[in-house]
């Protein structure tokens, strides 16, 4: 990584300095609650819209 | 005031949110993407951690977001409860979860930190007590919600916890002050200049810009889908869905 005289190479980023399973676990945990959220969210929105249709349609 | 006032009916305020969502997601991605570009690659290492330390750039927002979100929640919980605004507590119940979200995700980060800096995964600190409390806040707020079935009724008890438990956040935060704690003081705070290094700073402020920006953005989201439920049979929402 030339623009950066702080890391040699990819492995050495990714090794973290011998923190790497603390570091990425902690950016993958923050990683995947967003994921999860985002989803529950859309399906939720599209659950109260199909029952908003329903309820249109009964009327 | 009149045009607050405008946007304050759920009527209003669906599709001015659903148009905010986009712009908020955006934000939050090519912040985060920024804020972990400068913490990761670019921020030096510390001279005392290593590189174990950039856990900050995950940690630190996030906890800052799980105290200042239940605030909001609270401030909204309590306007409804006063003003008796449909939207306010619909707002309130809307945070709950995000909140909640975030008050995992830094007791999370902080055990993945505190395991290799102090060798334990978990000590009963003040600090790490109180945040554990906030959690526990979040979720009581949002059992007691889901236990009552008439929401006017549910809102009302829940802003009542909501508005007690407020207490707790300025203990978690000066926790650190207090205490005897194992937990480091603050590393920036308004009457000093900050302990760290520059690009240590940006990487954090940008990252607690992009979770401000998803945070508001999942709030408007939920608040969305909790319109649609609670007015599933107003006339307006006919038209509100495709």
């Amino acid at each position: 990584m030339p623009w950066n005289s702080h890391w040699v190479g990819v492995a050495d980023f990714l090794a973290m300095g011998g923190y790497a399973s603390y570091v990425w676990i902690s950016i993958g945990a923050c990683a995947l609650a967003v994921l999860i959220e985002s989803l529950q969210l859309r399906r939720r929105h599209r659950a109260a819209a199909r029952r908003v249709s329903q309820l249109r349609g009964e009327a | 005031m009149n045009r607050w006032l405008h946007f304050a009916s759920p009527q209003r305020f669906y599709p001015l949110a659903g148009r905010l969502m986009p712009w908020l997601v955006v934000s939050a991605a090519l912040l985060a993407l920024a804020g972990l570009a400068i913490g990761l690659l670019i921020a030096p290492s510390d001279a005392q951690q290593g590189e174990g330390y950039r856990i900050i750039f995950v940690h630190v927002p996030a906890s800052w977001m799980s105290m200042f979100i239940y605030l909001v929640m609270a401030f909204w919980a309590g306007v409804g409860l006063v003003l008796n605004t449909r939207l306010s507590s619909m707002m309130a119940q809307a945070l709950a979860p995000t909140g909640a979200m975030f008050a995992l995700l830094s007791l999370l980060t902080g055990a993945l930190w505190g395991k290799p800096m102090w060798g334990a995964w978990w000590v009963w600190d003040a600090r790490l007590t109180s945040e554990l409390i906030l959690l526990f806040l979040y979720l009581g707020f949002i059992a007691l919600y889901s236990s009552i079935e008439d929401p006017s009724r549910a809102d009302r008890a829940s802003a009542v916890l909501a508005l007690v438990g407020a207490v707790n956040v300025p203990i978690i935060y000066f926790s650190v002050k207090w205490w005897s704690t194992l937990h480091q003081g603050a590393s920036v705070s308004l009457t000093r200049s900050p302990s760290m290094a520059v690009t240590m700073l940006w990487g954090m402020g940008i990252m607690v810009l992009a979770f401000w920006a998803y945070a508001i953005a999942v709030a408007l989201a939920r608040v969305r889908c909790i319109i649609l439920e609670r007015e599933a049979r107003a006339e307006w929402v006919k038209y509100a869905v495709e």
